[in-house]
């Protein structure tokens, strides 16, 4: 099998540097404190477009902090610092011309736990369609049922768009959550331990969903679960107290990686 | 639905089928080519070794992958079979070349006025090889295990062969050499058979998840605990 090129990374200068066509997301040198502790420490890396790309590490590792970066989610909280650059498509998206509205449209994020509005199904995957304007019920329909589908909900749902969203299970609440988010057609969909919640059964649907997606967008996951990891990511970045220790293609991460610090995390011996 | 997961499993199924219809051409041409005393053909199973040989990293390759993924049960079983089915294709692949190899000294040499049953046992083994894959194909057990006996079939024929080859020898010293080359054929068929046996013992751990190697009656010995485990209780 062809050997697949690591994306772009400038990370320690002992890691291997090459080039992945192309790169959405480009992450130089960034650091970020919470008040005096820095929780990123220079952290470089290229993120490639359309596919998966996982972040693991232990809780506290920095993981986490790096995703909600690319959505400027850190903005909401009090004595955040940053130093470096975030550029999606070339633009620095710290910059003071770069909305962080029209960012967030651009960067859908979805979180560990589901978030429905306790709005009806219909009303939560509509919602952010109708503050970007859309009024037209036939459109506004037709959207939110090409997202449903998308987030592999729309059969299970069709039938009862215009009961509560908070009556679905954990499962579809989170695939509700992911339809709410693809709804904007937005590049990037962040997913902070998506699936962490769910039963196997419900994992497994959310695992096929965001391997479905990833034609369409590029995705960025953050999850505990190697295994998951390993079945749905193609490069995987391993942190550790707030550093980059290791990034590359997912099976090489986890059948042969390079540090001894991942081989270590990734078979379950760190500490 | 298929899964991601069952596209990549049926994925590496697809591969190792296509690695064992090489294996088994690469028999059938080999056996053709010491048949028809073809040197080309010969020259050709020996080229076309190395497209087995690619298959068997391939598929290693693959399950490694999949392996880091947790599979569980039944998937667990394929992936390792898969490498174990692939290891004893490849074997065949060099089996099969050995028998090229053979086939292309013999094709220079005058032909040897005997009557050998190595199509007979060469038809044994290909039958044999076939339905060990067609097991896996169809995820029937009962025939993996209702083939593993005619291994000894198999042994018997190579060793009228050596007996009938080791005669001539002593019959006619100028035939040493020719000899020694259908010896060494015969030799190459009886491991294809026992790679046969092998693939099917690992259809039968695949389907049935019991391991029926080193029990000494073959397939009949797990048949017999089978038939124990259905036994009332008294």
């Amino acid at each position: 099998m062809a050997e697949t090129i690591l994306p772009k990374v400038t990370v320690a200068p002992d890691m291997q540097q090459a080039a992945i066509p192309p790169t959405l997301i480009e992450v130089q040198n960034l650091s970020l404190y919470y008040g005096a502790a820095q929780a990123l420490k220079n952290i470089s890396l290229g993120i490639g477009e359309k596919i998966v790309t996982a972040f693991i590490g232990p809780s506290g590792c920095g993981k986490s902090t790096l995703l909600r970066c690319f959505n400027r989610m850190n903005d909401l909280i009090d004595n955040v610092r940053i130093q470096g650059s975030v550029k999606i498509a070339a633009q620095d998206i710290n910059s003071d011309e770069v909305d962080v509205i029209e960012l967030r449209k651009r960067v859908g994020m979805v979180f560990q736990k589901s978030n429905p509005f306790p709005k009806s199904i219909y009303e939560n995957v509509a919602y952010g369609l109708r503050l970007q304007g859309m009024t037209r019920n036939s459109a506004l329909d037709a959207a939110v049922e090409e997202s449903l589908r998308q987030a592999a909900l729309w059969d299970e749902v069709k039938d009862r768009l215009h009961t509560s969203g908070l009556g679905l299970s954990g499962g579809q609440q989170q695939r509700l959550c992911i339809a709410r988010a693809i709804a904007i057609k937005p590049e990037i969909v962040l997913m902070d331990e998506p699936a962490s919640a769910l039963d196997p059964i419900a994992t497994t649907r959310v695992e096929e969903l965001i391997l479905d997606l990833k034609k369409d967008y590029t995705i960025v996951i953050v999850t505990h679960n190697m295994q998951q990891a390993a079945r749905i990511s193609d490069y995987t970045a391993f942190f550790y107290l707030g550093e980059l220790i290791e990034y590359g293609t997912t099976p090489k991460i986890f059948t042969n990686p390079a540090k001894k610090q991942t081989e270590d995390y990734v078979t379950g011996r760190f500490g | 639905m298929q899964t991601h997961f069952e596209k990549e499993l049926a994925d590496l199924k697809e591969i190792l089928l296509t690695m064992a219809s090489h294996a088994e051409a690469s028999v059938k041409n080999a056996i053709e080519a010491l048949t028809n005393r073809d040197y080309d053909l010969a020259q050709r199973v020996r080229e076309d070794d190395s497209v087995i040989d690619k298959f068997e990293l391939e598929v290693d390759e693959m399950a490694i992958n999949l392996l880091a993924k947790a599979p569980l049960a039944s998937n667990l079983r394929l992936i390792m079979v898969a490498t174990k089915i692939s290891q004893n294709l490849e074997r065949v692949g060099d089996e099969a070349s050995k028998i090229s190899n053979r086939a292309r000294d013999l094709a220079q040499e005058a032909p040897l006025k005997l009557t050998l049953d190595l199509p007979r046992m060469s038809n044994l083994v290909l039958q044999m090889l076939k339905d060990a894959l067609d097991a896996f194909v169809n995820q029937d057990p009962a025939a993996a295990r209702a083939l593993i006996p005619r291994d000894k079939e198999v042994d018997a024929l190579n060793k009228q062969i050596y007996r009938d080859l080791s005669n001539q020898m002593m019959h006619d010293p100028e035939t040493v050499a020719r000899c020694l080359n259908l010896m060494i054929v015969a030799k190459s068929l009886e491991r294809i058979g026992d790679h046969a046996t092998n693939v099917a013992e690992e259809v039968v751990y695949l389907y049935e998840a019991q391991d029926i190697r080193h029990t000494g009656k073959g397939g009949s010995a797990a048949l017999q605990t089978e038939m124990e485990h259905k036994r009332p209780v008294q």
